[in-house]
């Protein structure tokens, strides 16, 4: 094992070894935005590729071999573009929404355990601090909404109120539905216990539901479609950034895309092992775990696009009342049985 | 019990939706439904119904179908067709008959609607498949749709 390549003494041998403390933390942060940025970028390109399959074209297939640079030229497309604005929209906050959703989109992607050894900080509250911070992300969409001083932009903000504080919820409680299995919110703490097998494995019929509610609950939490009343282009223009252009509205846009990947990257860390390999095949080879981590978090990215080239958009009342009728005491009884389960030793265990 | 079997009725709609497009995203390999204009600019060939423009079809001998009975003006919405005919005396019979001068065609006002198409009692217009009708002067637009020199085919009666 030694012998082997170490991911994190890689990663960390980029970074002199005199810098220490703040100025280290800076620069692996720096390193993550680089590679988030890109990733982010590469999202949107599968996104509008995987669109294409589903309605059987071809997708960008421009630039590049087979349209792979697109999204770069997009990216640069839009850093050069003019920076526009309304006259009478509140400037401090105007300019200060999209950095509260980049930032915290970004934020949560540190404490992820992408394998044994790399992961930026191992918080031991971390699930808590992933729903705390998607709850914060939330904010600069209102704060976005509610300074560009536009009837569409409130009125999407205000949808994205609405929606996000009912399915934080769902999202909580089917997490906490797994904790009760792993006994630990810290997320390394949470892929060790899988090592005698995958949560959703362990936890059966109650991990399956959890497993449903999460994916539903956190698809409305990214605002994509089938729950994009927040920017529904019918509807109210492009929702809450209408009024933005350029670089502030990349950031919005790529913030919703790592959003996703934030999303599959709980789903997956939580439910499918984290980077443990199925059935342990790649046990000895520890930095293949950043493959199966990216390969299952890419195949959950892939179902969330599937929903959204699926399903048609619900009405406001609808969402609301699949939230408060159905997810929650769906979770709430769910909760009940894994409490059970757990009592009784019920779990399935390797 | 309504509420579980919503529930049940729910989770299944959905599968069902996603096997749809699941089965869509599958065969995707096999080639878009899309038209890869302009790369097959040449091969293109648009399909039978689509609606490009009106033309009046001539056969070798310069002959149309058109009598001048002017019921594509009338039917035309928005007056995208203006015909200017005259009366003459024919050979054959005698009588005074109504031929058409020019059928003039706006195309640059034709909303495709094929109102016309559908009312010419004597099938002398129909829709040809082109598509590439951007010109750089709008009056290039006004097209006359009977060919100098034509007249109209011996037996087609109004
Ligand atoms: S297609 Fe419609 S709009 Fe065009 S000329 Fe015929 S009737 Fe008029
Ligand atoms: S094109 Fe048809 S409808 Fe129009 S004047 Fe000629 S015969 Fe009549």
């Amino acid at each position: 094992m030694n012998t082997l390549i170490n991911i994190n003494n890689l990663f960390l041998s980029i970074i002199p070894a005199e810098i220490t403390g703040l100025p280290k933390m800076a620069m692996i942060a720096l390193i993550y935005l680089g590679i988030f940025a890109v990733l982010g970028l590469y999202l949107v390109l599968l996104e509008r590729k995987v669109a294409a399959w589903f309605q059987l074209r071809l997708g960008p297939n421009r630039v590049g071999y087979h349209g792979l640079l697109q999204t770069m030229a997009d990216a640069l497309k839009l850093v050069s573009k003019e920076l526009t604005g309304t006259v009478k929209a509140d400037k401090f906050l105007y300019n200060l929404a999209p950095y509260f959703v980049i930032i915290t989109s970004l934020m949560a992607l540190g404490i992820f355990p992408f394998t044994q050894k790399l992961q930026a900080y191992d918080l031991n509250i971390g699930l808590f601090f992933l729903i705390a911070i998607s709850s914060i992300g939330v904010i600069g969409i209102l704060l976005g909404g509610w300074s560009s001083n536009n009837k569409f932009s409130l009125i999407g903000a205000m949808r994205s109120g609405v929606q996000t504080i009912s399915y934080e919820l769902s999202v909580g409680l089917s997490l906490l539905t797994m904790v009760l299995l792993t006994q630990s919110l810290q997320l390394s703490e949470i892929v060790e216990v899988q090592k005698n097998g995958w949560l959703i494995v362990q936890g059966h019929i109650p991990a399956i539901i959890a497993f449903m509610v999460f994916m539903i609950a956190g698809t409305a939490e990214t605002n994509r479609a089938p729950f994009d009343m927040v920017e529904a282009e019918s509807e109210l223009g492009a929702g809450f950034h209408t009024e933005y252009s350029g670089m502030k509205f990349a950031y919005f846009f790529l913030a919703e895309f790592i959003n996703m990947f934030i999303i599959a990257a709980i789903a997956t860390t939580v439910f499918f092992g984290g980077w443990l390999s199925p059935f342990g095949v790649t046990e000895s080879i520890p930095w293949l775990g950043v493959f199966w981590f990216l390969a299952k978090t890419f195949i959950l990215v892939f179902l969330m696009m599937w929903f959204r080239w699926t399903f048609p958009r619900l009405r406001v009342d609808q969402l609301l009342t699949l939230e408060w009728k159905y997810l929650l005491p769906i979770n709430l009884v769910n909760i009940v049985i894994m409490a059970v389960i757990v009592w009784l030793n019920l779990s399935i265990q390797f | 019990m309504s509420y579980l079997s919503d529930i049940y009725n729910g989770i299944k709609t959905l599968l069902t939706g996603m096997s749809v497009t699941g089965k869509y995203f599958l065969n995707s390999r096999k080639g878009a439904i899309t038209q890869q204009y302009p790369d097959n600019r040449d091969t293109l060939k648009m399909f039978e119904r689509f609606r490009g423009e009106v033309v009046m079809p001539h056969d070798e001998n310069n002959e149309h179908s058109c009598t001048g009975c002017q019921k594509c003006e009338l039917a035309c919405p928005n007056g995208s067709i203006e015909i200017i005919w005259d009366r003459v005396i024919d050979e054959n019979t005698g009588k005074k008959k109504k031929i058409i001068d020019q059928h003039i065609y706006h195309f640059g006002m034709c909303t495709q609607c094929g109102l016309c198409v559908d009312a010419c009692p004597s099938d002398a217009i129909k829709w040809a498949q082109n598509f590439e009708n951007s010109v750089y002067d709008r009056t290039q637009l006004t097209r006359v749709l009977n060919q100098p020199g034509s007249k109209v085919r011996a037996g087609v009666e109004e």
